[in-house]
């Protein structure tokens, strides 16, 4: 091993695989910046590993797919995916999102952010584009604290849990998301842990391709903020946990799938109806306009 | 895009806030997002009338955040944007007027200035938001502010900014009034084969051939790929290098990024800044002032006259950047300015910094609510030279 | 595999097998291929890459079923199986 430079340029090294054979994802990475920033044993990466997936197998035409995200962890994934993306401001993701999609109706337009960003600095925009069936498609990484700035309580921080700023515990009631996703008028609402990596992935193709404000919850570990102040040291120990207390019950009542500290965790397909979108009910306006 | 009948040409009655719109929809804008604020909400309803008829977009957002947002977004789509606010929600569209600095994204913001701080004088004129416009977002910027008199001079500054935003791809604002936006006066629109409009800068290279986003031309501007055409681009607002990748380690791209930032606007001043002068060739008294104050000072300027006073008027149409080397070369020779302005001294503070002391400044301020009293302004000319 | 009865279609069905290729340099040692792989076809090295992580290795190749969970469950994109053809085995 050569002796590493001080900030160690992290090369790959060359792969046991022989050289024709990548990762079959490199392709929509920006491989030139991995490994990325996320920490050991964070689902971040698991959670755009199934979004990923799900792409290359959509049939989507990858130029018109476009990934929006916010500040924080989550917000990073913008950067990674070798696909039209914007890294915008904490909370604006989904406004940003609003002005792509509506300027180009062509655009599948995903939001990919965390539960700090879109739900609690950003949960008017989350609440008003769900509410006008905007056509666009929102991965939320649940991991029930801020991460990026080093583990302090948001919306989604269960009652009771230690972080930074809640050092006693908190004592705030938090969003239930699914439930907050539906009442706002979502039109598809799905949970899932990065551990079921498979029905994740298949939930977010659904997603994908369902019209409308479709949202996906993805429950993730957050070892080094979150995980560590609740006996869950690693992302393993947090994986096993849902192992135990994941129950997958599609279908739930939305109101019913709160998440407390050391409670179970519901997953599952909650919401999947029709509704018309922003744009269907937009363009029986504009035969309106032009005829007076 | 359905056909262009919609664009009007001719001669109108027409309000201020509305010959806005027009002015942006002549310009080419094809999408708006605002929010009901006194005195823009007539802009926005305007807008909703409109977008509609041209194969626009119009959506009314929850807050001016989603606003300045959606405007942002659906100028990365490649649809030329637009939003209207007054004071309040101007404040709350700075930290995104500044993403939109950062990512150069070509895009209008108006703002219908009226009384504050605060909730202040929903109804009434000010001029109270210039230097947030200047200095609103946070961090090292250069911004392009036009402040019009009229709804005529609305209406052309309103096409101005949508090509000076795609010329230097950036925000561009437009610090108009309360006054200005309500009153109504002829508003001549020309047919649209005399209006030129400035197109995108678009990359020359096909996508795929090693396109960075943020490689720039020689005036420091570089060429803009929007979503959906193939050249995957990477857009944010941390500090980036070329390739738009967050580069917050290595300073060199800072550096970088915020001297080219800086630079296409004040190495470019010149073709952005625009005065009007009056009477200034004899001048002992200049009177600076923009918008419905200059417009304002124009009756003191002739009383002024009668009694024999020298007195000229330099008119700010474009506010930022500051005429610098105007006022530096009136400082010569002039022996004072006097600055009415709807505030309690921003621009004044500015020619002050101009004039560096060689001669005196006398701001005339207003507190918001009303235009000056022509004898206001009358007797800071004559105090000028006493 | 150990069944309770004989399949029916144990002729026709044949068993996938993948081949494991590791991209060291990604790792960040989280476990997670090592602890969910179904067929425990993996193992935490001693071997260290350059951030100082322990890659995964690959102990129990003949017991890999491609069923692509290591890819899946990654969270640094470092792990992927590419099936491949073999020998039909008798089970």
């Amino acid at each position: 091993m050569s002796e590493p430079t001080l900030r160690t340029e992290a090369k790959a090294v060359e792969p046991e695989a022989a050289p024709q054979e990548r990762h079959p994802m490199d392709d929509l990475l920006r491989e030139e910046r991995l490994p990325h920033i996320w920490c050991s044993g964070c689902g971040i990466g698991t959670a755009l590993t199934c979004f990923i997936s799900a792409l290359l197998k959509s049939g989507l035409d990858l130029d018109k797919v476009v990934v929006v995200s916010g500040i924080g962890c989550t917000g990073r994934v913008a950067g990674y995916v070798r696909l039209d993306s914007f890294h915008t401001t904490h909370g604006r993701a989904i406004p940003f999102a609003t002005g792509l999609k509506l300027a180009n109706p062509e655009l599948k337009v995903v939001v990919f952010s965390g539960d700090g960003d879109l739900v609690t600095i950003g949960g008017n925009h989350f609440i008003h584009a769900a509410r006008r069936n905007i056509d666009m498609t929102v991965i939320c990484v649940n991991n029930f604290n801020y991460g990026m700035t080093g583990g302090q309580a948001g919306a989604t921080t269960p009652v009771g849990a230690v972080t930074t700023t809640t050092p006693y515990g908190n004592y705030e009631h938090p969003f239930n998301l699914p439930y907050l996703a539906a009442a706002s008028g979502a039109v598809y609402v799905a949970r899932w842990t990065v551990l079921h990596v498979r029905r994740l992935e298949r939930a977010i193709s659904e997603a994908l391709a369902k019209r409308g404000f479709s949202f996906v919850e993805v429950v993730s570990p957050c070892p080094t903020n979150f995980g560590r102040r609740h006996k869950q040291r690693t992302g393993l120990d947090t994986l096993r946990y849902y192992h135990e207390r994941g129950i997958i019950r599609h279908g739930a009542d939305p109101r019913s799938v709160d998440i407390e500290l050391g409670g179970d965790i519901i997953e599952g397909k909650f919401v999947d109806i029709e509704k018309p979108t922003f744009s269907d009910c937009c363009a029986g306006i504009v035969q309106k306009a032009i005829a007076q | 895009m359905s056909s262009e009948k919609g664009v009007l040409s001719g001669s109108f009655f027409m309000q201020g806030d509305v010959a806005c719109a027009e002015g942006a929809i002549t310009a080419g804008c094809r999408f708006f997002a605002g929010y009901p604020i006194t005195p823009a909400t007539e802009i926005a309803q305007r807008m909703a009338a409109r977008m509609p008829q041209i194969g626009g977009t119009y959506i009314q957002m929850e807050d001016e955040l989603g606003s300045m947002n959606a405007v942002l977004g659906a100028s990365w789509a490649g649809v030329k944007a637009m939003t209207a606010t007054s004071g309040p929600g101007f404040s709350l569209m700075m930290e995104n007027l500044g993403l939109g600095i950062m990512t150069e994204t070509p895009c209008v913001l108006v703002n219908v200035q009226r009384g504050g701080p605060s909730t202040g004088l929903p109804t009434l004129v000010a001029q109270g938001d210039m230097m947030q416009a200047r200095w609103g977002a946070h961090g090292p910027y250069e911004i392009i502010a036009l402040a019009p008199s009229s709804p005529q001079e609305l209406f052309d500054l309103t096409i101005r900014a949508f090509n000076l935003s795609e010329r230097f791809r950036t925000p561009v604002l437009i610090m108009t009034d309360a006054e200005v936006g309500h009153m109504t006066e002829r508003v001549v629109i020309p047919p649209p084969e005399e209006v030129t409009i400035v197109p995108r800068r678009k990359p020359r290279i096909p996508p795929g051939d090693g396109y960075q986003p943020y490689v720039a031309d020689d005036d420091l501007v570089p060429p803009m790929a929007v979503a959906g055409e193939g050249y995957r681009i990477h857009v944010t607002g941390l500090t980036h290098d070329e390739r738009g990748y967050p580069a917050t380690s290595d300073d060199s791209a800072q550096w970088k990024l915020i001297q080219r930032l800086v630079n296409k606007i004040r190495l470019y001043k010149d073709e952005i800044i625009e005065v009007e002068e009056l009477y200034l060739e004899d001048a002992e008294v200049v009177v600076v002032s923009y918008g419905i104050a200059a417009r304002a000072a124009m009756w003191p300027i002739e009383l002024a006259h009668r009694e024999g006073i020298k007195v000229g008027m330099l008119r700010l149409i474009t506010v930022w950047p500051f005429a610098e080397e105007k006022i530096r070369a009136l400082a010569e020779r002039a022996r004072a300015f006097v600055v009415p302005e709807i505030n309690w001294g921003q621009i004044a503070l500015e020619v002050e910094r101009c004039a560096a002391g060689r001669v005196p400044v006398y701001l005339v301020p207003h507190p918001g609510g009303d235009i000056h009293k022509p004898e206001q302004v009358l007797a800071a000319i004559r105090r000028a030279v006493a | 595999m150990k069944y309770w009865r004989k399949p029916l279609d144990l002729a026709s069905i044949r068993v996938p097998h993948g081949r494991i290729y590791i991209i060291r340099e990604r790792c960040k040692g989280c476990g997670w291929c090592v602890a969910y792989c179904p067929r425990q076809v993996l193992e935490v090295s001693d071997e260290f890459n350059s951030k100082g992580y322990h890659p995964p290795r690959v102990v129990n190749e003949a017991a890999c079923v491609s069923c692509g969970l290591c890819e899946m469950i990654c969270p640094e994109f470092a792990i992927y199986r590419v099936e491949e053809e073999r020998e039909v085995e008798t089970l």
